[in-house]
């Protein structure tokens, strides 16, 4: 499904590499755990897959399904099915978060050459999805992420997904800033997206959002580049022993 | 070497000469009466001042030549492509006016219950006391501390407007059209609007009105009324206008206007508001969006001489391709108009770095107990929000218009009608679509 091969990135503001070659294939119906200490560069792969600006690729290919994401604006890799959860979700003061829901979902649609959906089941899908995160009405009324709580703001990230479907979910530290329940929602939320026709990228610094979402896969990312990787145990030796252990291994 | 009262002087004699040049170019118009005298006091009042000139500081930002020269600079008619005209679903009693001449036969039949709309030319025949009264009045009275002597030659030589007396609650908007035929028509339209004690009365006005177009709308709001004013300029691009607002507001009145203009390569809006009585409300709003060759203006004054009076000046403006938009909005607030409540917000989004925003915001205060707060400021678009919205599939264009709205929704938000807001909200996004193909 998601293939990055020899990804090397550096900043284009400074002559900075931050990426120094990631390796990684996520399959379809599978999902894949990213770990790795603070400044590994786990929020810049997902940033450069999904298109933000301000980072060059140096070398190395990222694909979709086959197709180079890497060449296309960052809507088309949304349309193409490629979505991230932010770190750091972005409030967008003056759009209404049903507003930005609906021109985003329909806004996918033409681009796949849909029609567009009818008010009243959008209406109906963004309801359904919302009480299954237990968000309240008013959440949707009010402008995107503005004075929404951390938890809150990650709560919208998954009801985005939810109601974009996409086929390939990348999720950055979901997990911080929830409460113990409002995690279970959120692993729920992803668990009822996990089918064999989808990937999850899941980066996370714990192994309890890993208790929820068991993934198929653990990477271990540090200095740019996969060093590591295994089964769901090794997410649990991070737990226990941190990332001590990487210093004699990569040197 | 010029000497400082040298050039001072010069000035001065500029400002004079401009006038004769435009004057040799202009009747007054016929007729006795009342509003003859009307025309005759405001004609002395402006040769004693000339009309505007580059070098005036109220004038700054914005040069007054083609709205001060003897003939205007011809304005092609612009091709709407078949666009429905705005305010087209809302119900409402229709004036319009072709190259500021009112229209009968284009027009509804001006009975609305609890509303006296006559035509201007009309009013000098008869004596319509209240009218006689207004005209040119708050007009002179605005003329103080910054003369505004384009609204001076309007007082003197409009040739055309209407005269609006409320007594009721109007059940349906009055909506002004201004429709533009000739490319070289020159309009000067004055309209008068009394609202009594009590009365409630909504006007629209949308159109390009003429080549070049000067008009001044005087409204009295008596204690009790409510006036709400909502404006959409936009169409022709070429045409230029000056425009002035001339309101009082009395005791627990509210006096609300908004303003929307899109194109224009020339536009100077004035709002002048005194607050006459204790407790009143006036809000004075407006969103513009301006794309390359455009210059927009917004002048606003007012004046708190009562207490516990609420005023708010909230200016939005969209500016790209070499746009230049300007705010000179200032809140004065005279001895003993204790527990003012002033706010005033003028915000530019730039699109690009050839587009300028120039603003002067001013609070002179003479009470103690006030509560008055002004900014302005000046941004790009936010670049984590459009990668944001882009991200989750909605392409750059469609984006930033999202954005785009957002920025002016606070201006906008000033309308209180909602089925107005919603036309006024369809018309920007059309806009903004088509401005992208
Ligand atoms: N725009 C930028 N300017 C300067 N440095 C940057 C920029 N973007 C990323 N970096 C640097 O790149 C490195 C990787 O950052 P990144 O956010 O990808 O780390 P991370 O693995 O997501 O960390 P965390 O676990 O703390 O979220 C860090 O050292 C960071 O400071
Ligand atoms: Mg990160």
């Amino acid at each position: 499904m998601l293939d990055i091969k020899n990804l090397h990135v550096k900043l284009e503001e400074e002559d900075k590499e931050i990426l120094k070659g990631v390796d990684l294939s996520v399959e379809a119906g599978k999902v894949h755990a990213i770990m790795g200490p603070n400044g590994s560069g786990k929020s810049t792969l997902s940033y450069v897959l999904s298109g933000r600006d301000g980072y060059v690729v140096t070398d190395g290919s990222a694909t979709l399904e086959g197709a180079d994401i890497l060449s296309m604006d960052p809507e088309e890799r949304a349309a193409a099915g490629l979505f991230l959860a932010f770190q750091y979700p972005v409030e967008i003061p003056g759009v209404g978060n049903m507003t930005f829901l609906r021109t985003a979902v329909n806004a996918q649609r033409k681009a796949r050459g849909e029609d567009e959906i009818s008010a009243a089941d959008f209406l109906k899908l963004v309801r359904e999805k919302a009480k299954e995160l237990r968000m309240d009405q008013d959440m949707l009324k009010r402008p995107v992420n503005v004075g929404f709580s951390g938890g809150e703001k990650k709560r919208n990230e998954i009801l985005q997904m939810a109601i974009l479907q996409p086929r390939m979910c990348i999720l950055d530290e979901t997990d911080s800033g929830l409460d113990v329940d409002a995690m279970k929602l959120v692993a729920d939320g992803v668990n009822a997206l996990r089918d064999a026709g989808r990937g999850f990228l899941v980066i996370t610094h714990y192994q309890r959002l890993l208790d929820h979402i068991v993934p198929d896969v653990v990477h271990i990312m540090s200095g740019g580049r996969i060093v590591q990787t295994g089964g769901p145990e090794l997410a649990r030796q991070v737990e226990e022993e941190g990332y001590g252990h990487l210093n004699e291994e990569t040197a | 070497m010029a000497t400082p009262t040298r050039v001072k002087q010069q000035a001065l004699q500029a400002k004079h000469d401009a006038l004769d040049a435009r004057l040799a170019a202009m009747t007054m118009p016929a007729g006795g009466g009342w509003i003859a005298s009307a025309r005759n006091a405001a004609l002395t009042r402006l040769r004693e001042t000339g009309l505007p000139h580059k070098r005036d500081e109220y004038w700054k930002y914005t040069d007054p030549a083609t709205l001060v020269q003897p003939e205007p600079v011809p304005a092609a008619l612009l091709d709407d492509g078949g666009e429905a005209p705005v305010f087209g679903e809302i119900d409402r009693i229709k004036l319009v006016f072709v190259d500021g001449v009112f229209d009968s036969d284009k027009s509804d039949d001006p009975s609305l219950a609890g509303v006296e709309i006559e035509r201007l030319e009309e009013a000098s025949t008869r004596d319509i006391h209240w009218a006689r009264d207004l005209y040119g009045t708050l007009e002179a009275q605005g003329q103080s501390p910054v003369r505004r002597p384009l609204a001076t030659l309007n007082t003197a030589f409009a040739t055309d407007g209407v005269l609006i007396r409320v007594t009721g609650k109007a059940e349906k908007p009055v909506s002004l059209i201004y429709l533009h035929k000739s490319d070289t028509s020159d309009a000067i339209l004055h309209h008068c609007i009394k609202v009594e004690s009590g009365a409630e009365l909504t006007v629209l006005e949308n159109g390009p009105a003429a080549a070049r177009f000067n008009k001044v709308m005087e409204v009295d709001v008596a204690e009790g009324g409510t006036f709400h004013h909502v404006r959409a300029q936009g169409r022709d691009h070429e045409r230029r206008a000056a425009t002035h607002i001339f309101a009082q507001v009395a005791r627990e009145a509210t006096f609300k206007s908004f303003t929307l203009t899109a194109n224009g390569v020339l536009t100077r809006n004035e709002v002048i508001v005194e607050f006459t009585g204790d407790d009143a409300v006036a809000h004075v709003a407006g969103a513009c969006l301006g794309d390359g060759d455009f210059h927009h203006d917004d002048t606003v004054f007012v004046t708190h001489d009562a207490e516990r009076c609420e005023s708010r000046q909230v200016f939005k403006k969209v500016l790209r391709n070499g746009a230049i938009g300007v705010f000179q909005g200032k809140i004065l607030v005279q001895p003993g108009a204790q527990k003012t409540d002033g706010y005033q917000i003028s915000q530019s989004l730039l699109l690009d770095e050839d587009s300028q925003f120039l603003a002067k915001p001013e609070l002179e205060i003479y009470a103690d107990d006030v509560a008055c707060s002004h900014g302005s400021t000046s941004g790009a678009i936010d670049e984590e929000g459009l990668f944001y919205l882009r991200s989750r599939g909605i392409p750059e264009g469609p984006a930033t218009d999202l954005m785009t709205l957002a920025f002016l929704a606070e201006a906008i938000e000033e309308i209180d009608d909602a089925e107005i807001a919603a036309d006024i909200t369809a018309r920007l996004e059309a806009w903004l679509a088509r401005r992208r193909r």
